[in-house]
């Protein structure tokens, strides 16, 4: 009986599933532990400074200016507002800042695998003087030329009805003219026309090997379709110009010079990154790809686009996800130059409340969100790029 | 250029009677016209087709619109001698490296006492030419442990001073490019350990270890430096108990450590994954208990893979600490940001952030350079 129990005992150390348990049960008592280690302090020294904890500091009135946002906002409203209109202010920049940043990298990455000499030089000039240097660094000098631009009485104007000061950029906006309306349900009409043209043109192929231009037909319909009924009520277009009032502008669109640097400073940043992600992007599919495609009849076009791209594209989108989650994170050193961002807006509550622990938690909970949500959607489009394995 | 074609001839038929008959019958020929020095090289390179010359001519235009402009601003109109002080250079029209004369000491090491200035300076040189030796693959070994550590005391005594008659200097003043480099080492020789641990950890068998780490991972990367930094600087004091202060530099220090062992730790799992499993079975087959397996088995065959990423990473961390700048320490960014803030001088900045840039670039350049070659390097063992 004795000796039984024994081996019992014996059996169950050298188990390693029970050992395995008890480390776990170790460590999570100890990460448990420390937690609450650290939460006793935290709630002790806030009592001590007389903080209390909570979100409720959210509902009381923020009494401070907020320069820009998408959010209607003034000083009177409360702190949870003031943090949606940083939080809009992030993601605006952030998105804007992905599609030139995109459109950046890939045009470089392009440009460095050119077979112009030159081209291709420039471009490796490019991405290793700019990735090479801190971001925050190109922010500041960034943030310094626009604002060292000329006032608005002497104001750069490229064309286009771009107007460049040191109170940001203008930009000429179309004037909304009731008939809009129609032209926007004729693009909705000619978008959902678009799916399910596809699907159509996809389904014929597959039944009878007879491929449709559905592309060429589609993008014909979407951009006539919406122009046919804009034509239609009389094209009434009218532009609302910046012009000179006084000592600043007045009319038409305004991005703020903090919005200027912090777009520009991220998107020269991460373009040189994701250039690099295109070229090895690029230069992951074997050239035999293209002979063989070519060789089978396709051209060159068709080539690129069924061909190519595909496999490029399934190198290219997990270290492309990284790069725009990278972007997104990045934005937050918009708190250096004063683009009230949502960790900007978060810190002067932080100032002001002395709610340090639920301010940073936001903050941290919110790009949390982000990123999760932001990596769960290229995680899908990954899947469908993916290579199908057995 | 040409050899004349008998004397060509009797050359090839000479070669022919010792060794290969058949070459003779393929007379020598003038290479192509596209391998022919300047002009047919550019012919190749810049105008092969009419989308290449449009380019060519497009990127000709656009250096002859950006190079003359920044030639006459940086060297012709530049104002090199700080004697004449910012008036001078707001009478001339070029660039202003008078600033770097009059402003390098306070950009380089920041409000660190003035005519302490060499112990900083020194302290960066050893660290400087520790980094060198530790890049050149035939010294690494062992003793370069010991060197850091020695390294890193006397670097503590030197900038610390308070023994050896050198004066107490707080971590306050310290600043400038040994802060930056000082946050980087120890930021990515701090979270080295931690991020093995959470590697492993990871890649654990049971189910509460790997939950934990897979949460600390992914919530460090899914959050913006900036916000961790808030956090170790504003709640780190919190933590403690209170009549507990902690240094605002250990503050950031710990912030930077604990962010880049997430980053360091996804590496540290790539190298881990790359270990045939039969490694691990073979050890358990010996008996090894799990430490000894990964100390003794995969661990000295992973981290090997892992260096060059982990250089990589070092990168990265050494751009990263110009954030400090936000949470109020006195980095090389801080330093020149504080160096630009002269009234007289703040016309200048652009001048003031290419000098930083420099430095920075520099130091990134050199690195990720290194990191390919040692990327190849240790690839030599195994290829074919």
């Amino acid at each position: 009986m004795r000796a039984k129990r024994q081996g019992g005992m014996r059996a169950l150390i050298y188990s390693a599933r029970f050992r395995g348990l008890v480390y776990q049960v170790v460590v999570v008592a100890a990460v448990i532990a420390l937690g609450w280690y650290l939460v006793n302090n935290t709630l002790a020294n806030l009592a001590a400074r007389g903080i209390a904890t909570g979100l409720s500091f959210l509902g009381r009135e923020a009494g401070f200016d907020i320069g820009e946002g998408a959010v209607a906002y003034q000083a009177s409203d409360s702190y949870l507002r003031a943090l949606v209109v940083g939080l809009f202010n992030t993601l605006s920049v952030s998105v804007v800042g992905i599609i030139l940043a995109s459109t950046l990298g890939l045009v470089i990455g392009i440009a460095r695998l050119s077979g112009n000499w030159i081209v291709a030089r420039l471009a490796t000039l490019y991405v290793e003087a700019v990735r090479n240097v801190p971001l925050l660094l190109q922010l500041f000098v960034w943030y310094g030329l626009v604002t060292a631009l000329p006032g608005p009485r002497q104001a750069l104007q490229p064309g286009l009805g771009l107007v460049l000061s040191n109170r940001g950029l203008k930009i000429p906006l179309p004037v909304w003219h009731e008939t809009y309306g129609p032209v926007m349900i004729a693009l909705g009409v000619a978008l959902a026309g678009l799916f399910f043209l596809r699907r159509w043109a996809v389904a014929r192929q597959y039944r009878t090997g007879q491929p449709f231009p559905w592309a060429a037909v589609g993008i014909a319909g979407v951009i006539g379709l919406p122009g046919l009924v804009f034509l239609a009520v009389g094209a009434p277009l009218e532009w609302d110009l910046p012009r000179l009032a006084g000592f600043n502008f007045q009319g038409g669109g305004t991005l703020s010079p903090e919005f200027v640097a912090l777009l520009m400073g991220l998107s020269v940043y991460t373009g040189a990154f994701i250039a690099e992600i295109v070229r090895s992007g690029i230069l992951a599919v074997p050239p035999g790809q293209t002979e063989a495609a070519l060789s089978l009849g396709l051209t060159r076009a068709q080539t690129l686009r069924l061909v190519i791209l595909p496999q490029a594209l399934r190198v290219i989108v997990p270290p492309l996800t990284s790069q725009y989650l990278n972007l997104t994170k990045n934005s937050s050193l918009a708190v250096a130059i004063g683009y009230p961002d949502l960790v900007s807006v978060a810190n002067t509550t932080i100032n002001q409340t002395g709610q340090a622990v639920e301010g940073v938690a936001l903050v941290m909970g919110v790009f949390l969100v982000i990123s999760l949500s932001l990596s769960w959607l290229m995680n899908w489009y990954n899947s469908r790029v993916a290579l199908v394995t057995r | 250029m040409n050899p004349a074609p008998d004397d060509q001839t009797r050359r090839a038929t000479a070669a022919s009677e010792i060794e290969e008959p058949s070459s003779a019958q393929t007379p020598e020929r003038a290479p192509p016209a596209s391998q022919l020095r300047l002009l047919g090289w550019a012919r190749k390179n810049l105008f092969g087709s009419l989308p290449n010359t449009i380019l060519t001519l497009l990127a000709f235009w656009l250096l002859w619109e950006i190079l003359p402009p920044l030639v006459r601003w940086g060297l012709v109109d530049a104002v090199f001698s700080p004697a004449g002080g910012a008036a001078s250079c707001r009478e001339a029209t070029g660039a202003c490296w008078a600033l770097m004369g009059e402003k390098n000491r306070l950009m380089l090491f920041g409000v660190y006492p003035y005519d302490q200035h060499w112990r900083p300076a020194l302290a960066t040189a050893l660290v400087i030419g520790l980094l060198a030796t530790s890049a050149v693959r035939s010294l690494w070994g062992r003793w370069l442990i010991w060197a850091w550590a020695v390294c890193l005391a006397v670097v503590g005594i030197l900038m610390w001073g308070g023994v050896l008659g050198l004066a107490y200097v707080e971590t306050a003043q310290w600043g400038g490019l040994p802060l930056t480099l000082g946050l980087a080492i120890l930021g990515i020789v701090l979270a080295f350990p931690l991020s093995i641990l959470l590697a492993l950890g990871r890649r654990s068998d049971l189910p509460a270890i790997r939950a934990l780490s897979v949460g600390y991972i992914e919530l460090v990367r899914g959050v913006p430096l900036v916000s961790v930094l808030f956090m170790a600087s504003v709640m780190f004091p919190l933590f403690l108990p209170e009549g507990v202060s902690i240094d605002k530099l250990l503050r950031a220090l710990v912030g930077i450590t604990l962010f880049t062992a997430a980053y360091l730790a996804e590496a540290v799992r790539g190298g881990l994954q790359a270990i045939p499993r039969g490694q691990e079975e073979a050890a358990d087959a010996l008996g090894l208990t799990y430490w000894q397996k990964m100390r003794m088995v995969v661990l000295p065959q992973a981290l090997r893979l892992v260096i060059p990423p982990i250089v990589n990473q070092f990168i990265s961390c050494f751009k990263d600490t110009s954030l400090v700048t936000i949470v109020g320490l006195y980095d090389l960014l801080a330093a020149t940001k504080a160096a630009l803030a002269d009234p007289d001088w703040r016309p200048f900045f652009v001048e003031g952030y290419i000098a930083a840039a420099l430095v920075y670039w520099s130091f990134c350049f050199f690195m990720s350079r290194y990191s390919q070659w040692l990327e190849r390097e240790l690839a030599k063992g195994s290829r074919r």
